[in-house]
């Protein structure tokens, strides 16, 4: 019993990881039908941003204070991640609009590099990042279950990014225009939106979670260059079960994955398990396609 | 207008009849070249050039699925992967004499699995090495195709099974040989896979599969039902209201692609003696596209050009410059898809016609030049 | 009474689509005999298209069903079975093959085997050169057979459209605005045409060019807001006062309240 709360609890954890990481990839194939296969190196981008924030706070501040690295670690990963998504949306991304599988080559060929470039800067050997004393340690519920505060953290910053998300996309001026454009760019734009701005912001927006993501994985473990690889199709599943453009779809898709693939792990073995979720996951698809939540449209090549 | 036309015409057949004679020149220069470069290569590169005309096998397959009938499949390192390992299967048993293979041994494994025992006969292990990967792609095609699920979906979930078929194989070690994959044999048919002899026997014999199956692939193209696949490409729903079952094709198609990746694999098997779960993931999977899309995705010559153009690159490259190598793979598959959407093929295509046209047009108004589809 | 059934072709009954909520099409009849040429019209959004899109299989009804010759509901088929039980479809834009040529486009959409294998070894008989040779002709691509289709005009794409939907000799054509975007020498052409063809096949012609639907000495159904609100000879709804109200009264209104056409 105390296994399957904790095994359940583990499948939430991923499945909050998920979640940060697919939130961007839907929002941009809603937005401007592009698959960004480099999304997964911005989540290295974000775990690095986070260690190098680390390895300065240890050089140059009071061993007092080393604590709180992870507190300015996460905006720094947050802004490195968006200035990354910014000039990827600018110097490659908006040449691809509308060409979902010229984008997915041409940006895995940009993930390729940036790997490659983040071997050459750190080296290709993982590297660690030592948590900040204040996350060590769990929480005792049920008699002797041990929740890590370092998953609980996760969590709570997972739903306050989702909670943020959620205003800025249903609550905001600049959300409004950019469910504007996921809907009828043409109409959008002649309203006077500029598309090619909401388009830039929402892909570096996107890219920035993508950052936190990877700023949160350092806790969980060691990082190298292809980290992002690990995570990467796991989020597209995400998308592709819980359907495009829609939040409430991103979070059941990454409950679904993130809950199946921990169990199922622990049921059988590692490896037969990614098979399991594999054929729930087409199976699903038998019943509803287009994933759970879809949007219908009414031209003859959609 | 009319009139204009009419002249055009005469235009076009020319120019069509003189790009049918180029082209068989090029075929005939080509099929020429290959079968004199054991006098010229050493026989390192030789078997070198071999490996690389098993890839263009591959990239036949590919170039059916993704260049004619627009479906982009990053799982075919999956069936160029299950054509390696019924071959090695094979080549395994026969090396063991007998014997349980020795990771299955290692792996404390007492008989051998029912699954390993048919790849006794190498008559079984040729079938099912084209056989199992057409069956595993018209499984994934029939629940995919017959429920639209196609574009990016399609491809995200090729390359989810790229990931789980690696993991399965790595997990599985006394069954797969994990990580290391399936090797240690180096005798077909008592002859030895190492010796110049065998492999300048072995480089004639994938000479000779690669033109089959770039017959296969030209007839298929040619047809009509290569014409139903094109049209499918360009408008899958209209197809459908015309009274195609656009799924059947593509299933079909994808099937086909994937016997081919999976023949490619058998004979990778016997050029380089190792089959293993890194050569069938996520990284060889895309560079096989990217062999498709330099050479020039729709034109079955671009290819075979682009796989034995990319991998000669990179056996030059890579070995000094790894690093580098990696990069310069990562620029091309931008400059390629941004700049070079018809890759090498369509480069010559529009070099060609520089003398003819007037500037460059676009794709749409190529209209007058018969569609550059060998 | 039985030859009356039996020259009915299509029966639709209580047609109902239902898109996330809104209600294109309520309860529609729609009744079309054996060589009927049939003219539906009403106002932007009175779900002309969405009906057209029913019979053809692309939308499924909410409630409703549609009777091919009496026998078959063919909601419950898939698109390409009905196009194979005879029913052809010519869109709005114009939908060819832009990379096969002019000669592709017309060969694969004429009436065949559309099996796989039969694809596979399909070669083209002289009765069916002569086929394809004559529609060639008769859509004005004689000269333009090795082009690629993408390359054609507005004009040209729609008579190839045209030419291949004849080629898959149905039984019902469905045609969307099908002059729109022609000259007065193509509608005209376009007019001849239908004349002829309705002497074999049965009509169903989406159309807001009034002088063109008025041309013609048939039976026209108005549509509006997903209803049917008259059905008779154009002179009869013309005379009627609720079509008048929708087309000239509250054209405004319709116009600014759906954006859907």
């Amino acid at each position: 019993m105390d296994v399957v709360v904790l095994q359940l609890f583990n499948g939430i954890s991923v499945s909050s990881i998920l979640l940060l990481i697919a939130l961007g990839l839907s929002i941009t194939f809603g937005l401007m039908k592009v698959i960004n296969m480099a999304h997964g190196e911005l989540i290295m981008i974000g775990a690095y941003t986070a260690y190098v924030v680390q390895n300065l706070f240890t050089s140059y501040m009071p061993a007092s204070l080393f604590g709180w690295y992870f507190v300015l670690a996460i905006p720094a990963s947050f802004i490195v991640a968006f200035l990354f998504g910014l000039v990827l949306e600018m110097g490659l991304i908006r040449f691809l609009y509308g060409r979902p599988l010229d984008s997915l080559l041409a940006t895995w060929g940009v993930g390729l590099m940036l790997q490659q470039i983040a071997r050459s800067i750190f080296g290709a050997p993982n590297v660690g990042v030592t948590s900040p004393e204040w996350l060590n340690g769990g929480m005792t519920v049920l008699g002797d279950v041990v929740l890590p505060y370092k998953r609980l953290f996760i969590l709570g910053l997972v739903l306050v990014c989702l909670f943020l998300m959620y205003v800025y996309i249903y609550r905001s001026h600049s959300g409004r225009r950019m469910r504007a454009v996921m809907q009828n760019r043409e109409m959008a734009a002649c309203l006077g939106i500029s598309t090619r701005r909401v388009d830039a912001v929402t892909f570096a927006i996107g890219s920035g979670i993508a950052g936190i993501a990877g700023c949160a994985l350092t806790l969980i473990g060691p990082i190298g260059p292809s980290i992002g690889t690990y995570y990467i199709v796991d989020a597209f599943m995400v998308v592709v079960l819980g359907g495009v453009g829609k939040l409430v779809g991103t979070v059941f898709g990454a409950v679904g994955i993130g809950l199946s693939n921990t169990l199922f792990e622990y049921w059988t073995t590692a490896s037969l398990g990614k098979v399991l979720v594999f054929l729930c996951i087409v199976a699903f698809l038998q019943w509803k396609p287009s994933g759970l939540v879809a949007m219908r449209s009414r031209s003859l090549d959609n | 207008m009319r009139s204009s036309a009419k002249g055009g015409v005469g235009m076009q057949l020319r120019t069509w009849t003189s790009r049918r004679l180029w082209l068989l020149a090029v075929y005939a220069a080509s099929a020429a070249v290959l079968f004199c470069a054991p006098l010229m290569l050493s026989d390192f590169r030789l078997n070198l050039l071999a490996k690389f005309l098993a890839y263009a096998i591959v990239a036949l397959g590919l170039d059916l699925i993704w260049g004619y009938t627009g479906i982009l499949s990053l799982g075919h390192g999956v069936f160029f992967g299950l054509g390696g390992y019924a071959m090695a299967m094979y080549l395994k048993l026969a090396a063991s004499g007998g014997r349980l293979p020795d990771f299955m041994d290692w792996s404390g494994l007492t008989v051998l699995p029912w699954f390993w025992k048919p790849f006794e006969s190498i008559g079984f292990a040729i079938a099912a090495g084209i056989l199992l990967p057409a069956l595993l792609a018209l499984i994934l095609g029939y629940v995919t195709f017959r429920n639209r699920i196609r574009g990016v979906y399609f491809t995200i979930l090729t390359q989810a099974l790229v990931i789980i078929t690696t993991t399965l194989f790595v997990g599985q070690q006394a069954y797969t040989g994990g990580t290391n994959g399936v090797t240690g044999y180096s005798k077909l048919f008592g002859y030895s896979l190492a010796s110049p002899e065998t492999k300048r026997w072995l480089y004639f014999v994938t000479v000779g599969v690669l033109i089959g199956a770039f017959l296969l692939c030209r007839f298929l193209v040619k047809s009509r039902f290569g014409k139903v696949l094109r049209a499918i490409r360009d408008g899958e729903n209209r197809v459908r209201f015309i009274g195609y079952n656009p799924a059947i094709y593509q299933m079909v198609a994808f099937a086909i692609s994937a016997g081919l990746a999976g023949l490619a694999g058998m004979l990778f098997v016997l050029h380089v003696g190792i089959i293993s779960p890194s050569m069938m993931g996520i990284v060889p999977s895309i560079e096989m596209v990217l062999w498709v899309a330099i050479g020039g995705r729709g034109t079955l010559g671009g290819a075979v050009l682009g796989a034995v153009l990319l991998n000669s690159a990179k056996s030059t490259f890579s070995e000094s410059y790894p690093d580098m190598w990696t990069l310069f793979l990562g620029a091309l598959f931008v400059v390629v898809v941004v700049f070079l959407p018809k890759g090498a093929a369509g480069l010559i295509g529009q070099l060609r016609g520089i003398g003819r046209r007037k500037g460059r047009e676009s794709d749409e108004r190529t209209s007058g030049v018969r569609n550059p589809a060998v | 009474m039985s030859e009356r059934v039996e020259s009915v072709i299509l029966q639709c009954d209580g047609v109902t689509v239902d898109f996330d909520g809104f209600k294109a099409v309520q309860g529609m009849d729609l009744t079309l005999t054996r060589g009927e040429l049939r003219f539906l019209i009403g106002p932007n959004g009175a779900g002309k298209t969405t009906m057209l899109d029913v019979i053809c299989g692309k939308v499924k009804p909410a409630s409703g069903k549609v009777m091919l010759r009496g026998g078959v509901d063919i909601t419950r088929k898939r698109e390409h079975q009905i196009a194979e039980l005879g029913i052809g479809r010519k869109f709005q834009t114009p939908s060819i093959f832009p990379s096969l040529t002019v000669y592709d486009n017309l060969e694969i959409a004429m009436k065949q085997n559309r099996s796989v294998f039969a694809a596979l070894r399909a070669k083209l008989r002289s009765g069916e050169t002569d086929r394809l040779a004559a529609q060639l002709e008769m859509v004005g691509l004689q000269g333009k057979a090795d082009w690629r289709a993408g390359g054609l005009s507005h004009g040209e794409k729609q008579w190839l459209e045209i030419g291949m939907m004849l080629l898959q000799e149905p039984e019902i054509l469905l045609l969307d605005e099908p002059v729109a975007g022609m000259t007065d020498r193509e509608t005209e052409k376009t007019g001849e045409l239908l004349q002829h063809i309705r002497k074999t096949q049965s009509i169903v012609v989406v159309e807001h060019d009034m002088e063109f639907v008025r041309s013609f000495a048939s039976k026209v159904t108005v549509m509006h807001e997903g209803r049917l609100l008259k059905e008779g000879s154009m002179e009869e709804v013309q005379r009627d006062d609720r079509v008048a109200e929708v087309y000239l009264g509250k054209r405004r209104d319709a116009d600014a309240s759906r954006s859907t056409a």
